[in-house]
């Protein structure tokens, strides 16, 4: 995790929010960052962790994660960590028995209209085991992304089920915290992608967005993230607070400065 | 006004964005509906009971009636706990009450419905819902039923929310930006023009509305506020006009290259004021002088 993110989120690993979807997004530029940063949280915050990742492979998230002082190989040993490795399981959907459902399933599927058994996948991963003393202390499920999903022939209408289905059993039956990635395609028109964004913001409390910079790539600053706290109208204070902020991403850390305030041109 | 909202009845639509959020604006006319003495449903697709009972005190939340579409819409869980028949059955059932008195319908949200329905059906699903009658056997008129939707705006077309606007009775759209918002408000009333007005508005902790300033422009669907256009010919570096005098003065001018009677006179007989010119030229030995006219052939 990154310590400046966690300071501009205003929360740490003991005492963050429950409850909460977190809406990740990124528009040219890459917000994986963002993805690595909530995954070594919420493992540093001692939760029960599941990751859907249909992008890398685990050994990927495992190399960034040791950067950010968390072993991911450690975390599923000992079943913090329950992680659905998309490319090396979506192989097993054509090769295994067809009785038998996998999370995958939709990859079989002309037109994929539900997602139920990646959700059931999911419930599973995430449901309170009864051995007596609660060794986790709440339950998260991280999606490293969901725009890949309408790209694999998956309708929009299923994919927010599915978010729809999550939300209920994690955010609030099991009281537990969901972080999803989505792509926002700013350049091509993609009408599903859109209406999976818009609809992922209404639901969110917390939306990240990261950006590149309208005037192209730049060697000092990779980017700028606005925060939105989505809150209620009813509240006395700001109805929606937007901070903005440019980042630079190093080896183990990402640095967050005041727009024009890079350490490179002061 | 923000208020007279609830006095008609039929369809009220909101539609909010993801900058500027509807569900404040429809809890706070819930909890009017439910202060005004009405049984209020809601037909929760979107959140939870508790959060969205969350802010109501215990009398207003006796009034409410939470059917939960949150919880299994799609029967998922075959526990035997979600409603049989889907979302449709849900709402179908809800025109089927049979409640005395006046009603308030709240769906939260249509945009759910409407990414699970087809639009047609959903339509007349509200157009039945919203001119209910309660005893099919009185020879009383039909009851009107208040229904509350919320629409997000961004998720549907155009045809879609364009035809679920037709239906409605009011249109409110918020709009604004951190503390200021504001609703542009459509009424549709029967045979009458449809009315404008724009309100800002904050709500309160506890769901009760605050109403700020507003401005009414009627029989203007969509209004531009009529800005008073500037005299273009107004401070001008130029006249656009002529005087009598200036134009007695154009009118008399002869234009140089226009050839008038006067200038055919003044050419042919060179006048004495004139001054007489005259060339002399000293030929040298190389000269070819031919004495000659060159124009002796020519017929003038």
């Amino acid at each position: 995790m990154f310590p400046e993110l966690n300071n501009l989120l205003n929360t740490t690993p003991d005492r963050a929010e429950q409850g909460k979807l977190t809406l990740l997004c990124d528009a040219k530029t890459d917000g994986s960052f963002l993805v690595h940063h909530f995954l070594s949280f919420y493992l540093k915050a001692n939760c029960k962790v599941c990751f859907v990742a249909l992008i890398q492979s685990f050994s990927h998230y495992n190399i960034v994660g040791q950067k950010l002082g968390v072993s991911l190989t450690t975390a599923r040993e000992r079943g913090q960590l329950v992680f659905l490795e998309g490319l090396k399981s979506s192989v097993d959907v054509f090769f295994r028995a067809q009785e038998e459902p996998h999370p995958l399933q939709f990859l079989r599927e002309a037109n994929a209209e539900t997602l139920q058994p990646l959700y059931e996948f999911v419930r599973e991963a995430l449901k309170p085991v009864d051995s007596g003393e609660a060794a986790w202390r709440y339950p998260v499920l991280l999606v490293d992304d969901l725009s890949v999903l309408l790209s694999l022939g998956v309708g929009v209408v299923a994919v927010l089920d599915f978010v729809h289905y999550c939300r209920a059993t994690v955010c609030w039956e099991l009281k537990g915290n969901m972080v999803a990635l989505v792509h926002d395609s700013v350049d091509t028109e993609d009408e599903e992608n859109d209406v999976l964004l818009n609809g992922l913001s209404h639901q969110s409390h917390l939306i990240l967005r990261a950006e590149g910079l309208a005037t192209g790539f730049c060697r000092d600053v990779h980017g700028q993230l606005t925060i939105l706290w989505r809150r209620a109208l009813r509240t006395t204070a700001q109805r929606e607070q937007i901070l903005t902020y440019q980042y630079k991403i190093q080896d183990k850390n990402v640095s967050f400065f005041a727009r024009g305030m890079s350490p490179a041109v002061l | 006004m923000l208020d007279s909202l609830l006095a008609l009845g039929g369809l009220v639509l909101l539609r909010d964005s993801v900058e500027c959020e509807g569900r404040s604006l429809l809890k706070a006319l819930i909890k009017k509906s439910a202060l005004c003495g009405e049984q209020v449903h809601i037909l929760g697709c979107e959140v939870s009971e508790e959060e969205f009972r969350e802010g109501y005190d215990s009398d207003i939340n006796s009034r409410l009636v939470y059917h939960n579409l949150f919880r299994d819409p799609l029967n998922w869980s075959k526990n035997g706990k979600a409603f049989p028949e889907g979302p449709l059955g849900a709402l179908r059932a809800l025109c089927r009450r049979t409640d005395p008195g006046p009603v308030t319908v709240a769906l939260d949200s249509l945009s759910w419905l409407l990414l699970h329905l087809p639009c047609t059906i959903l339509c007349q699903t509200l157009h039945a819902l919203s001119h209910r009658s309660s005893c099919p056997d009185s020879s009383s008129s039909m009851e009107r039923v208040r229904v509350l939707g919320l629409l997000h705006e961004e998720l549907h077309g155009p045809g879609p929310v364009g035809a679920l606007s037709s239906l409605a009775q009011v249109e409110v759209t918020l709009s604004g930006m951190l503390s200021q918002t504001s609703a542009n408000i459509l009424y549709r009333r029967p045979r009458q023009r449809p009315t404008h007005q724009t309100q800002c508005f904050s709500i309160l902790p506890d769901f009760s509305l605050n109403l700020q300033g507003m401005s009414t422009l009627e029989s203007q669907p969509h209004p531009d506020p009529p800005t008073t256009q500037a005299d273009p010919t107004a401070h001008l570096t130029f006249n656009l006009r002529l005087s009598e005098k200036e134009k007695e003065a154009k009118d008399s001018l002869t234009l140089p290259f226009q050839f008038s009677s006067e200038k055919q006179q003044a050419l042919l007989c060179s006048g004495p004021g004139q001054a007489t010119s005259c060339i002399f030229y000293e030929p040298d030995a190389y000269d070819d002088l031919d004495h000659e006219d060159p124009d002796d052939d020519l017929d003038i």
